[in-house]
This record gives structure tokens, sequence and C-alpha cells, in this order.
């Protein structure tokens, strides 16, 4: 009897200690795992899902990094070898969820290859092959939608009045992600800026830009289309704008009657007792 | 001289896959790209780790139908050839944990065995099972951001960067902490493939009659207690936790332990 009740306490405590313990480390686990969750400043390869689902799904394979760094066209002219591929898998040390693929634009750009070989190859889905393919099904890298290209401006040194267009002229949308809007220098009173502006419904965020700049530090860089994009809010309407006035054709306008509002407001500022 | 026969097969296997995933990246071969959580073997056939996929799967990301195909695929083959077969033919810290192993019989270190009380063999289990927990509830594969094994095959392919200090860390809790204690306590990839490897067909098989009670085997063995019937019956290693490696058939100087075929016929 007694040696049954021992033997029960001794289970009860082993269990006890064993879901307590599994507890622990749960939450250090837990907590560890939440806190090496990416930085939110890191640029994925093109067709990557929103970064959250990313990071679930991304199985951490590295096939998209091989098929970046063997892409037919990656072969250095001079020497015949493999150049450095644009996709890098993190690894321990460089601040992001250790191996996933990234990339860092002033180092190596993405070069977007016309046959995306990054993005068939991914098995996970982490990749999505329909949101950089065209109505037809065809692969269109002009789809994809890494990051957005933002200017500093005053780094720029066009902002200042000199003649600079290397983030114009190294956009693979030529004219179309990144345009040259001309200002009179009002300084010199002869003379035009020539501003480079980025368009987010084209650019690509590849990041060219952001290398070719010639700046110290780039004035123009790319950077994840969360914190690149600003949002207006819903209550905002363009009032000028047919679509964007049909989200409120239905609106009701809801009328409240206060003492101070009884009047209509053109009787109170023609009313004469404002001063 | 002792026999290393498997020993050396195990190295040259592992050393050959792990080449194969190099030159996939390196020289753009495609015998076998990609890493353990998911692969491309001879360009087409998708291979995936099943408790990796697991751990996707608990986030609730519905995964690729490849990745899926992937998991299938190892998991039958590891069914057939023994779970932990990947633990010792391919797994690259077990290069690490053997030298680690290997060093500790030199340097006497297994002569005052120190009692872990909270590290039981069991412990992996837990882990497997809270990894898929935290997967759930984090969102991330959790074993994925620690796993040294993958840490280790990345940093082979593409670089260790501070990774390599993780690999570093298992050699040293190896060799100076606990006895096995990353691959035979810890580690939730071995537990998940000891649970797969439990109806394999390949098997240590035991004859009682030649064998002399040297205890070799169990000295080298890296989960000796799948050895109970050893100078005791004549029945083969059922136990999911043997990982086929075959370095007790190696050190048996009586010929008493070789690879057989389960038979599940035969009663």
């Amino acid at each position: 009897m007694a040696n049954s009740d021992n033997n029960r306490r001794k289970f009860m405590a082993t269990t006890l200690q064993s879901v307590g313990l599994t507890a622990l480390g749960g939450l250090l686990w837990s907590g560890y795992t939440h806190e090496v969750k990416a930085s939110p400043l890191v640029l994925r390869p093109p067709g990557a899902i929103k970064e959250d689902d990313f990071l679930k799904a991304c199985i951490k394979c590295g096939l998209c990094a091989e098929a970046c760094q063997n892409r037919e066209t990656n072969i250095d002219r001079d020497t015949g070898l493999a150049k450095i591929g644009t996709l890098k898998m993190a690894k321990g040390g460089d601040h992001n969820l250790i191996g996933t693929p990234f990339f860092i634009p002033t180092e190596v750009p993405c070069f977007m290859c016309e046959d995306i070989p990054c993005v068939p190859v991914c098995p996970s889905g982490a990749l999505d092959q329909a949101s950089v393919s065209n109505d037809k099904g065809e692969l269109d890298i002009n789809q994809s939608r890494m990051g957005l290209a933002v200017v500093h401006k005053e780094s720029c040194i066009a902002y200042w009045g000199i003649q600079c267009d290397a983030c114009y002229r190294a956009c693979p949308l030529l004219g179309e992600a990144i345009t040259i809007e001309t200002q009179k220098n009002e300084r010199t009173g002869k003379h035009a800026f020539m501003l480079p502006i980025v368009h987010d419904n084209v650019c690509t965020g590849c990041g060219l830009c952001e290398q070719a700049c010639v700046t110290e530090k780039p004035a123009i860089f790319v950077l994840p289309l969360d914190i690149s994009k600003g949002v207006a809010g819903d209550h905002y309407v363009k009032g000028w704008d047919e679509k964007d006035q049909e989200r409120v054709k239905d609106a009701k306008a809801i009328e409240t009657t206060t003492k101070r509002s009884d009047q209509s407001s053109t009787d109170y500022l023609n009313s004469g007792d404002l001063y | 001289m002792n026999n290393i026969k498997y020993l050396l097969l195990r190295r040259v296997t592992q050393i050959i896959i792990l080449g194969l995933y190099f030159g996939a990246n390196a020289y753009g071969w495609k015998m076998l790209a990609g890493t353990f959580g998911s692969s491309l073997l001879m360009g087409f056939i998708p291979l995936a780790d099943p408790y990796t996929t697991l751990q996707v799967l608990a986030t609730g990301f519905v995964l690729g139908a490849d990745v899926l195909l992937g998991a299938l695929i190892i998991t039958i083959f590891y069914m057939v050839v023994g779970g932990r077969a990947f633990c010792s033919w391919v797994c690259p810290i077990n290069m690490v944990t053997d030298l680690a192993n290997w060093l500790r019989r030199k340097l006497n270190l297994d002569k005052e065995e120190v009692n872990y009380r909270f590290l039981k063999r069991k412990t992996r289990y837990w882990i497997m099972v809270l990894g898929l927990l935290v997967s759930a509830v984090v969102g991330i594969s959790a074993f994925e951001v620690l796993s040294p094994i993958t840490i280790m095959q990345r940093g082979i392919i593409f670089g260790f960067g501070m990774g390599g200090a993780i690999v570093i860390a298992i050699f040293l809790f190896d060799l100076f902490g606990v006895k096995n204690g990353w691959c035979g306590h810890l580690c939730p990839l071995g537990a998940a493939y000891s649970i797969i490897g439990k109806t394999s067909l390949i098997r240590v098989d035991h004859d009682h009659e030649a064998c002399t009670a040297c205890m070799k085997c169990k000295v080298v063995c890296p989960e000796n207690h799948v050895l109970h019937m050893i100078n005791k019956e004549s029945i083969m290693v059922t136990d999911g936790e043997c990982t086929n490696c075959g370095r007790c058939i190696d050190v048996c100087g009586d010929d008493a332990l070789e690879f057989s075929i389960r038979n599940y016929l035969k009663k």
C-alpha cells in the first residue's frame, strides 16, 4: 500500500515536472522564435508572398538562390565563370530569419531575368508564380513588386541642381518606373533641375537604381513595400475621380443639429458679428 | 585493427550527398539540389523532410504539392530502410557528434558519467511535439530557426557566417556535456525519424549463440538501450531509435551482429 502510494506520488511529481519543463521550454522557444522573425527591412525574391506568410511558407531549401546563382545570364564575360548571384541565404549574423532568401541591392541588385529562374523552382508556395505572370499566364518580371525605390532628396545631387540621371539610366523600366521632371532652378535663374521621380505602379524594387546611385550612400534606395508606402485611409475620397466616387455612392449623410449648427453655415458667416 | 567497413561507407555516403548539394549551388549540378528541408533529385523528383513539412503545416500555411509529395517519398523511403538511417548515413551533424563521442572515449570523459536528471532520451519526443506547437503559435517553423542540421548543411552550400557557432556548441555539448546529448536526447528530427522507422525492414540481427558478451557493441552504440538483447536472445534490433549505423557490426569480433531484412510474414 505504502509502496503504491509512493509510486503514485513519484509518478505525479515526474509528470508535473515534465509538463512544467515543457511549458518553460515552450515559452523560451516561442520567445526566441518570435524575436528572430526577419527584420521588416528585408527584400525578398520576386513573387514573394506577404512577408508574414512568407515566413511561414519558406521551407529554407535554397532552390531559388541556387537558380539565381546558376542562371544562364550570370556568366562573367571575361572569365567565363559564374558571378555572385543576387539572392543570398540568410546566415547567422545576417540579422534576417536564418535560411530565408533575400538580396541587398547595393551589393547585387535583381537583374530581372525574363525567365525568372528563381520563382518556378519554389516548392512550397512562398514564391507565387501567378503574381509574376501576365494575363496570358506567361512569366512577366515587370509584374514583380520586391519593394519600392524611394528618393532622399536632400542627398540626391539632382535636387541640388547638379545634372545626374544615373538612376534613371540604370532603371530596367527606363522612363516608366523613374521619370525625370524638370523644374526651373531659381538659384541660377538659367538652369533646370532634372529630378528623378519614382512611380510606384511600375517600380519593381529591383534595386538597379540604388546600385547605380553615385552618392556615397545611395540617395535612392529600395525599401519593402510595407515600409515605403503610406496609406491615406478609407475616409479620404477623391471627389474628382469617378472610380473613387463609386466607393461612396451608397453613403448617406447623417445630419445632426445642435444649438450652434441650427443656423446654416452661410447664415452664420453672413451674420456680421464675427469680430 | 578494427573493422570500419560501415563507418567508411557512412562517411563516403555523407560526403557524397553533401558534395552533390554543394555542387548544385556552386556548379549548377542537377543531381541533388536544395537542402534537407526540400530538395530536387535528378531535377524533377521532389524530396522533403517530413518534420520540416509538418512544422510549416503547423503554422497554418497550405504548402505546395511538391513539398507534400516530397515528404511522402522520404517518409516511405525511411519506412523501408530504417528511419534513423537519415541520422547516421546522411545528416552532417552526425560527423560532428561522432567526433565528439570518439574524443569522449579517448579522453576518458565517459568514466565519470554525470547523471543528468532532466535529460532523458524521451526528451526529444517532447521537443518534437513542442516544436510543432511553437510553430503554430509563432507562425514560423520553430525548429528550422535553430536546427544545427540545416544550418550546417546551408553553411557548407552557401557559407557559414555566424551559423558555425551552433555546430561548435553541439560539439562541445556532446563532448563535455551529455554523452550523445544532441542526437540521442534532444534532436526532434531524429525523434521523427525514430517514429517513421519503427516498422522498417532493414535491421541489425543478433545471433546470441555466436556472442561472447564482450560488450564492445554497447560501448560504441550511440543508442545502446536498443541493444538490450545482446547475449540474451537471438532477435533483431527493432527499436526505432536504432540509427542503422552499423558500428556494432563493425566492432563485433564474433560475427554475432549483421544487417538483415525483417520478415513480417514469418512469425
